[in-house]
């Protein structure tokens, strides 16, 4: 499609996000919520939805929930009833979903996002709290949906933005930074491809300053971060194709197909759902306080926004520094320990984000099994600093060797490894005077003032002491012995 | 009220329910009376008084996070008119294409 006919058009998005707690226990009975369980092992009468049995409200959730909510800036709301949200699907034993419907904990926030360079705000409507529907399976059994209730009363709280976002880079950084949230606040593992994250998008299109909304198509069904962003280009070029064709878009629910990257039509699903939403009389309300909400923020820990501006201004790191340290809460907090010993910010931030994450990346694995504690690597950074070990040594002899052995003394292994940098000026010294030896005719042409040729002596010098002379020291004495 | 075909139409697709041309005569009588029964509330001036929601006025009534396993797979699957070893077993709800 022509790049003119799509720059005509703006795109309208808002991201429904469900997250799924990290609870012990449902959200309104005792039952376990693993995942990946025997099927059929974390149920009760209640999440069976027995005739007669009765919800209570999970406390933790509601914790949960609240952090959500401050960290994205809500206004948390002490009334909080629930209702019941009916329809029939097998893996919906009770034939309802408790949910909030008038009155989510969370409303009114918004969180700042970087696209391209640009920063702005997106506007979260609400956060409210529901429970999980169990698993259908139709694909074992020819006759029959199988179904699996380990998951059937999961607490969930679904995030709802507004629809503030214009391109599938605005929804790509906004869903980046909300599982980046829920990663730090220890509510939800933010997994995508096991569903413990989802994402359903209603994506619009409208001519560029155009005051109504088109019609809105929701999409579901990406179980990555990318696969969000790619649903939303297909949705963007169909739409724009539509509407230039001059054709209705009709308002659909739309499934994402992976393989090829397109949506199509969920017509399984019936048109026209009619919830019956009523109050859920068996769950009395929650009127929460602000102590407990108090106590909430209380067990929050600092978030990214406000690490990378410590980083940056009480350490004094760059920008992207900053935000590559602040990822992930577990680095950030690896570094916030570093420098509990350290006070080379700056170096501690390279060792971290170079050698360290390079070998986690080439391992897979998490800095929680790095097997180097913070202060070994402290110590490192100060005996190169110290001059006793060069930085490109640090990094290729000892860093590795450390790995092995996570426990040794920095300046044994550099001894061990014969790598222990000289600055014994009189050695260096003899060293000198061998390199000036050997080339007569360049500490002449030196003298005619080709003092350009000080770096062959220096690097002669290295090369005599195996990369184990102090530079700063070798080019001092160079420079004296050659203008003797 | 008056209870039109249509409304049972859609009220059963709602149930995931069928009925058969005479059940639904009766359903629709059997509704309708429901209905007209219901109706005299409203004579009741009800101006100002919040809905009822809750018969008990508790609030705040919590669980701690703690989990309890309290019946068994073989227990759970038991009551289940179609089931296996591992799984509740019910129509396909959804055709493979």
């Amino acid at each position: 499609m022509d790049k003119s006919i799509i720059d005509k058009y703006e795109m309208v998005i808002g991201l429904e996000v469900h997250a799924q707690l990290q609870t012990n226990s449902k959200a309104y009975c005792a039952d376990g919520t693993e995942f990946g369980l025997s099927p059929n092992v974390q149920v009760s009468p209640i999440s069976l939805g027995h005739p007669g049995t009765l919800p209570v409200m999970n406390e933790r959730s509601l914790v949960y929930a609240i952090k959500m909510g401050i960290a994205t800036n809500c206004t948390i709301n002490k009334y909080n009833a629930f209702a019941r949200k009916n329809y029939f699907y097998a893996d919906l034993p009770k034939g309802y979903q408790i949910t909030q419907h008038t009155t989510p904990i969370c409303t009114d926030g918004k969180i700042k996002i970087k696209v391209n360079g640009e920063e702005k705000y997106i506007g979260i409507t609400r956060i409210h709290l529901e429970e999980d529907a169990g698993k259908s399976i139709h694909d074992i059994d020819p006759f029959n949906s199988l179904i699996d209730l380990n998951r059937a009363g999961v607490p969930l709280i679904e995030i709802v933005s507004e629809p503030d976002l214009r391109s599938a880079d605005d929804a790509y950084e906004y869903l980046t930074y909300i599982r980046k949230l829920v990663r730090y606040l220890d509510i939800c593992d933010g997994n995508m491809e096991e569903g413990s994250l989802r994402c359903d998008c209603n994506i619009s299109v409208r001519l560029k300053g155009a005051e109504k909304f088109g019609t809105k198509v929701e999409v579901k069904n990406m179980n990555s971060i990318r696969n969000v962003k790619r649903a939303i280009e297909y949705e963007m070029y169909r739409q724009i194709e539509m509407v230039e064709k001059g054709e209705w878009i009709e308002m659909q629910t739309r499934s994402f197909n992976a393989a090829d990257g397109s949506t199509f039509d969920m017509r399984s699903k019936e048109a026209a759902n009619d919830y019956r939403y009523f109050p859920e009389p068996d769950l009395p309300p929650v009127i929460l306080t602000d102590e407990f909400i108090a106590e909430a923020k209380a067990e929050m820990p600092a978030l990214p926004e406000e690490l990378i501006n410590r980083f940056k201004t009480e350490f004094g790191l760059s920008e992207y520094d900053a935000n590559v340290l602040a990822d992930e809460k577990e680095i950030a907090h690896y570094y916030l320990q570093l420098i509990s010993f350290q006070k080379n910010y700056k170096s501690a931030a390279n060792w971290l984000m170079v050698s360290i994450k390079g070998y986690l990346n080439e391992k897979a694995i998490s800095i929680s099994e790095f097997p180097v504690e913070a202060k070994k690597i402290s110590e490192l950074i100060d005996a190169i600093d110290g001059n006793k070990i060069s930085n490109t040594v640090a990094s290729q002899k000892i860093f590795p060797a450390l790995i092995e052995n996570p426990t040794a003394n920095i300046l044994d292994l550099a001894k061990e490894l014969n790598v222990l940098q000289e600055s014994d000026a009189s050695a260096i010294e003899e060293l000198v005077k061998q390199a000036i030896a050997k080339y007569p005719e360049k500490v002449t042409e030196y003298k005619n003032g080709k003092t350009s040729l000080q770096g062959l002596f220096v690097g002669e010098v290295m090369k005599l002491s195996k990369g184990k002379a102090e530079p700063k020291i070798v080019n001092q004495l160079v420079n004296k012995h050659l203008s003797e | 009220m008056k209870v039109t075909d249509e409304m049972i139409d859609r009220l059963s697709h709602l149930a995931r329910l069928e009925f058969k041309n005479e059940e639904k005569a009766e359903i629709k009588n059997d509704l309708t009376n429901v209905l007209s029964f219901i109706e005299k509330l409203n004579e009741l001036n009800t101006d100002g008084i919040e809905p009822l929601v809750y018969v008990n006025e508790d609030v705040n009534v919590l669980r701690k996070d703690v989990r309890e396993q309290i019946i068994t797979k073989q227990e759970a699957l038991k009551s289940a008119p179609q089931h296996d070893s591992d799984y509740f077993k019910t129509p396909k709800v959804l055709q493979k294409k």
